[in-house]
């Protein structure tokens, strides 16, 4: 075995570090070996699967969106100010991360459910939530935000705040420093953010039968029509499940690109 | 480090021997059966169940309750499952095609569709036609699962198109989008809407007798106790199982 060893890493360690790997490995080439490869295609190309794909990436890219334009000042104000409870927040910010899925989705519908906390409000407007595209959007942005502000406020004390100052005692409006120095400067961690989030998005399942319902082409979503489908055809299931997991795969190889330009 | 892995070890090794030894205790008097079971006989088979420890001594029967399909998919990956009640005849026949049952399937209860609504009944849903109104929020199963068959053939039968907000995976799902007052009304179970009490509105619909589903159970090849697990179908099918059955709103098969 020619392993490069940096620094002295027992040998025993390798055992289950390669049990490990087998644990995470071995169940994606049992999915694989599962494949009908002869009616793979058309599987993944009948109607209601195009939809749920359709539905997913155009969700998903709606969820990733709302996550750049709320949780970018999220992880600006928790990374670049103090205040009296902002580790409390900071905790209550990240719950979606730990919480099930499901959970939020109660959650959810308690709060823009017809008879929710802003039930009444959003009724009042005129605006339907329940069973819409939109539920599915709101439910995917619940779980995927976190990320974001992970990923960025992370970035964001890394960089650290040098540059920042340095332009403003030259003179710059704050605006003018986070438009010209902190963002650019934080644009691969924002990138990675973008891309966990649409990835955490894409795989939204809990909170989204939940609370949005389950509708081809306005709320069944990939993993939604995974589910199903397994109930009568297990085939179709498998398949769509490589596709999701080649989506996820592509996904890593992103963050992995944005991180090592980052680094 | 080393220690506390060996530690770990021996009790992963240790908690795999109790299990087994569990498992196996087949000849000694306590004896326990695994009975697989479709999630909407829950409640009328965990009564029949422990009436049937009453009347055994030494028997303990076990439940796992879930949806047909995933039990049937559980089991042909080798479950300890002794006996299967399945929620319709689709999944027992996919059951006997794998090769997983030992006996002989019996029909053991019947059941058919009824309209559940919010109990103020927001939309005065009176009929199935009520469903296709315009602005009513309808959910039903999706067709891919027993209840969503079933509704699909009371619609067919009525000449009816129900426009739906959501076709639900299961019909607690369905129940549970009425019961917190999302939809105006929805497709279960007679047996869903008695178990919901007074948190539903029940609409019953002459249409519903089109599509009755209905609920067989077999023993299992394999399972540790063939005489046990023949006795306990037996006991469902008969006056003790038929009994417990229709208190809990289900026909005979």
């Amino acid at each position: 075995m020619s392993l490069t060893q940096q620094s002295g890493v027992p040998r025993w360690v390798l055992v289950p570090a390669a049990l490990g790997a087998a644990f995470v490995v071995l169940p994606l080439v049992a999915l694989v070996t599962r494949v009908e490869w002869g009616s793979f295609f058309s599987l993944i190309t009948s109607d209601s699967s195009q939809a749920a794909l359709w539905l997913s990436l155009r969700t998903s890219a709606a969820s990733t969106l709302l996550c750049v334009v709320l949780g970018v000042p999220m992880a600006l104000v928790l990374a670049r100010t103090t205040f009296r409870g902002q580790s409390l927040l900071r905790s209550l910010v990240l719950l979606p991360l730990v919480l099930p899925p499901v959970v939020g989705g109660i959650a959810l519908l308690y709060t823009f459910g017809r008879k929710g906390l802003l039930g009444e409000t959003i009724d009042v407007l005129g605006l339907q939530i329940a069973f819409s595209t939109t539920a599915v959007v709101i439910a995917q942005t619940f779980v995927a935000l976190p990320f974001m502000v992970v990923s960025l406020e992370g970035t964001l004390r890394t960089v650290g705040e040098r540059y920042e100052v340095v332009a403003a005692t030259l003179g710059a409006r704050p605006t003018t420093v986070l438009r010209r120095v902190t963002l650019p400067l934080v644009l691969p961690g924002l990138a990675a953010g973008a891309v966990l989030s649409f990835a955490r998005a894409l795989g939204e399942f809990g909170a989204t039968i939940t609370f949005a319902g389950s509708l081809e082409g306005v709320t069944r979503t990939l993993p939604l029509e995974i589910y199903l489908q397994r109930e009568t055809d297990p085939d179709a299931a498998v398949a769509l499940s490589l596709v999701l997991v080649v989506v996820a795969v592509l996904v890593i190889g992103l963050v992995r690109g944005t991180r090592s330009t980052a680094l | 480090m080393r220690r506390l892995a060996a530690a770990l070890l021996l009790l992963v090794t240790l908690a795999g021997c109790s299990d087994d030894a569990r498992d196996r205790t087949t000849d000694g008097p306590e004896k326990t059966l695994q009975v697989y079971a479709a999630a909407s006989v829950q409640n009328a088979f965990t009564e029949i169940g422990k009436r049937f420890e009453d009347a055994n001594d030494g028997v303990t029967v076990k439940f796992t309750f879930g949806g047909s399909s995933d039990l049937v998919a559980q089991i042909e990956q080798g479950a300890p499952a002794d006996v299967f009640a399945s929620a319709d005849t689709a999944n027992m026949d996919k059951a006997v095609k794998a090769r997983v049952v030992g006996g002989v399937p019996q029909d053991f209860a019947s059941n058919t569709l009824e309209i559940v609504t919010p109990p103020d009944n927001p939309a005065h849903i009176e009929s199935l036609r009520d469903l296709t109104k315009r602005g009513a929020k309808v959910v039903v199963c999706a067709p891919e699962v027993p209840c969503g068959a079933a509704a699909a053939r009371v619609e067919k039968a009525a000449g009816l198109t129900i426009k739906p907000v959501s076709e639900e995976q299961s019909v607690t799902d369905v129940l549970g989008k009425v019961i917190s007052g999302e939809a105006d009304a929805g497709l279960v179970y007679v047996t869903d809407v008695l178990g919901a009490g007074a948190k539903v509105h029940g609409v019953t619909f002459p249409e519903s007798r089109r599509a009755v589903n209905t609920y067989p159970i077999a023993s299992l090849r394999g399972a540790d106790d063939e005489t046990l697990a023949a006795y306990f179908t037996d006991y469902v099918v008969g006056p003790e199982g038929q009994s417990v059955l229709s208190t809990y709103g289900f026909q005979k098969p």
